[in-house]
């Protein structure tokens, strides 16, 4: 990882609300040019540390640099060059979509600002909504007009909170081109996400889950190092067997995946013998590869039992 | 932080961000000119402090010229108005129970005989003083009245009766406004009023509103100064306050005749000071507030002491001294006395120069208060 510029290069990020450690002691590395996944679930602690990266909140412990500036002291001019787009839409409503992105561009000192915000509203598609109000806006709309703003200063480093959420498929492959690109030209992108899909479609992931971090690397790293087996079943009566199987010793995990049934855990001897009494009756047990979604669920169940 | 200095560019993009948002916020705007009109109407038409013609009662039991004089002297002046002069006791007690009348004179059976006979008689004035304001002015007059009604019978032989001081003057001279037009103390007086409300509220409002909605994140998240933002914000508001303050000027001019003593530029200068000074304490309140309703509320909660102990509703020479203190360290008070004497009186820089530095002084304190409490996190 050396010899690569680290865009983020973070350790020890803490940040406690009345006492409470939400982020808890975390690293990061990002690389220039890289798309970094953010992965946890609901509570976990992600918007709380891009808030923290780009000072809007004030860690309690770390230390790192963002962008070559330190991260606790010199967040005016982190800001400069970071584009945040928040989870919840928070562009001025009562604003069209034009004054929006012309109030951005003031904000930056864009030169030629009229030409950046026409741009911008030619990407976006939006050149005869111009004059709308941001507020009237659907949701999806309003993540693309947020997206666009977040863009207009040419940042280095973007952080999307959870910037496809409620957007539809088709916006969402749009997305996630665009993001490619912006990435190949060597921006670097920080973004959290729900989605397994989305999480797949990144460089490499982060995963959280009650402020620490769980587990990191590439999607087939953070496969292999969850050491999950994982069986997909089909047969008869699926939601029946479920019942039986849920709570043995060994498994950790059963998903009904439409006709199939997906059984995993960590432990493949006691899992073997739990569901040996199982492999006759008309049931096929065929071991598959543990997916993402899998890992993260027990991920977050061992997460459970350690820290809460 | 030192290299993040104030920066015009952005500070002209909040200012031309917020007039856009005062422009489409109709109600607000509506009501930023609208307060001031309906105030003027309120206390300028509906609200009288110097009530006249009160109903009086009066009972005599001494039948002579000096009772009838007095009766007379009563009738006469515009503060009383005799509804009954007979009745017995309990039926006068029962008219002033029920608020019929106001007031009930008393003159004893010995009256002429005692005053005769220069033993100074009593008269029993009974007032109905649930509102002293509306009994204060009355009960004044009355002193003096009394006293130079008998002047006229107190001739001759007499005379040497009217050398005895009679009971203290207590009415005041008034310089200024002799015929005690209410109107031109209470308009100037609202316009300090009128700016203090609007513009603490709209402040609080403006700033709150960014933190409620969300929009404050983003805001943070771009590299604006606090600075930039307060100040982008005021310029709007300082605009506003000068619509109204024309508009009650003009008001003050055309509609209740207020004259205009002193200089009009000196006057709108002046402005300038106390709405900036008025406009960082809604600031500095929505430093403090989570939402638009709590900045109401504590703009409520300053406008009350304004309002009371400024010495736009009651004298200011009539409080406690507690109460003279809490009214000194507001911007109102000040800006009253300096309204006042630069209309009526005709006060120039020198005569309003002690009121001047409380106010800069005021507001150079909330000023310090507000940029050190604004938050550049979400902590
Ligand atoms: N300002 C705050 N004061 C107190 N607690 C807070 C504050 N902000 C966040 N929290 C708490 O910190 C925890 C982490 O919140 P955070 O928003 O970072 O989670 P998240 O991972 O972004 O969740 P989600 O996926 O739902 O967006 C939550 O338990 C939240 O209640
Ligand atoms: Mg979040």
């Amino acid at each position: 990882m050396s010899g690569e510029e680290l865009v983020i290069d973070v350790r020890g990020v803490t940040k406690r609300f009345s006492g409470r450690a939400v982020v808890n002691d975390i690293a990061m590395q990002v690389r220039r040019g890289e798309i970094y996944g953010f992965l946890g679930p609901n509570g976990s602690g992600k918007t709380t540390f891009l808030r923290m990266l780009c000072g809007l909140l004030t860690p309690d412990a770390g230390e790192g640099v963002c962008l070559g500036f330190d991260f606790r002291t010199e967040s005016a001019e982190i800001k400069k060059h970071v584009g945040y787009m928040t989870q919840r839409f928070s562009f001025y409503e009562d604003l069209s979509i034009e004054e929006n992105l012309d109030f951005v561009a003031r904000i930056y000192g864009i030169p030629r600002r009229k030409e950046a915000v026409n741009r911008s509203l030619e990407t976006l598609g939006l050149v005869p909504r111009r004059r709308q109000l941001a507020g009237v806006l659907s949701g999806g709309w309003k993540q693309r007009l947020a997206l666009a703003a977040c863009l207009i200063h040419e940042p280095r480093l973007l952080l999307l909170d959870e910037p496809t959420a409620g957007v539809d498929p088709k916006a969402r492959r749009d997305f996630w081109q665009e993001i490619h690109r912006l990435a190949a030209e060597g921006l670097t992108v920080l973004i959290t996400t729900h989605y397994m899909d989305e999480a797949e479609r990144c460089h490499r992931l982060a995963y959280i889950a009650y402020g620490n971090l769980l587990a990191r690397g590439t999607v087939a790293e953070v496969v292999r190092s969850a050491q999950l087996t994982t069986y997909e079943v089909t047969g008869p009566n699926l939601w029946e067997l479920a019942a039986k199987l849920r709570g043995a010793a060994g498994i950790e995990q059963v998903v009904a995946f439409g006709t199939t049934l997906h059984v995993s855990g960590r432990d493949a001897a006691a899992m073997d013998e739990s569901i040996a009494p199982w492999r006759v009756g008309g049931w096929q047990w065929q071991p598959v590869a543990s997916g993402l979604e899998d890992v993260f669920i027990s991920l977050m169940d061992r997460a459970k039992d350690n820290f809460s | 932080m030192s290299r993040h200095a104030f920066n015009l560019r952005r500070f002209w993009a909040i200012v031309v961000k917020e007039f856009i948002q005062m422009r489409r916020d109709r109600l607000t705007f509506a009501m930023m000119v609208g307060i001031p009109l309906i105030q003027l109407i309120l206390f300028g038409y509906a609200i009288n402090a110097d009530p006249k013609h009160l109903p009086t009662a009066v009972l005599s039991a001494d039948n002579s010229i000096f009772s009838r004089t007095l009766v007379w002297a009563l009738q006469n002046s515009d503060y009383f108005h005799i509804v009954r002069q007979s009745g017995s006791e309990e039926e006068i007690r029962t008219l002033l129970a029920r608020g019929n009348v106001q007031f009930v004179v008393h003159i004893p059976e010995d009256f002429s005989r005692r005053l005769l006979r220069g033993e100074q008689p009593s008269l029993l004035l009974e007032a109905d003083a649930t509102d002293p304001m509306a009994t204060g002015y009355a009960l004044s007059a009355l002193d003096t009245l009394v006293n130079s009604a008998f002047d006229r019978d107190l001739i001759g032989p007499l005379s040497r009766l009217r050398v005895r001081p009679g009971p203290v003057e207590l009415r005041t001279h008034r310089h200024y406004n002799p015929e005690n037009i209410t109107q031109y103390n209470i308009v100037p007086g609202l316009m300090g009023v009128v700016l203090t409300m609007t513009m603490v509220i709209i402040t609080a409002l403006a700033i709150t509103r960014e933190r409620e909605r969300g929009t404050m994140e983003n805001l943070l998240s771009t590299p604006v100064h606090p600075g930039e933002v307060m100040i982008g914000k005021i310029i709007p508001y300082i605009l506003v306050g000068y619509i109204q303050v024309t508009l009650i000027l003009a008001a003050a001019r055309f509609l209740f005749h207020v004259p205009m003593m002193g200089s009009l530029p000196l006057l709108l200068g002046v402005i300038l000071l106390f709405i900036s000074a008025t406009l960082t304490v809604g600031i500095t309140f929505s430093t403090a507030t989570r939402n638009q309703l709590q900045a109401v509320q504590m703009a409520f909660f300053f406008f009350l002491p304004n309002i009371l102990l400024s010495g736009f509703m009651f004298p200011f020479r009539g409080m406690p001294s507690w109460a003279q203190w809490i009214g000194e360290a507001l911007p109102l008070t000040h800006f009253l006395r300096i309204a006042r004497g630069i209309l009526l009186k005709g006060n120039g820089p020198r005569e309003i120069a002690p009121e001047l530095w409380p106010i800069a002084l005021f507001m150079v304190l909330m000023l310090t208060i507000g940029i050190k409490r604004y938050r550049q996190t979400l902590d």
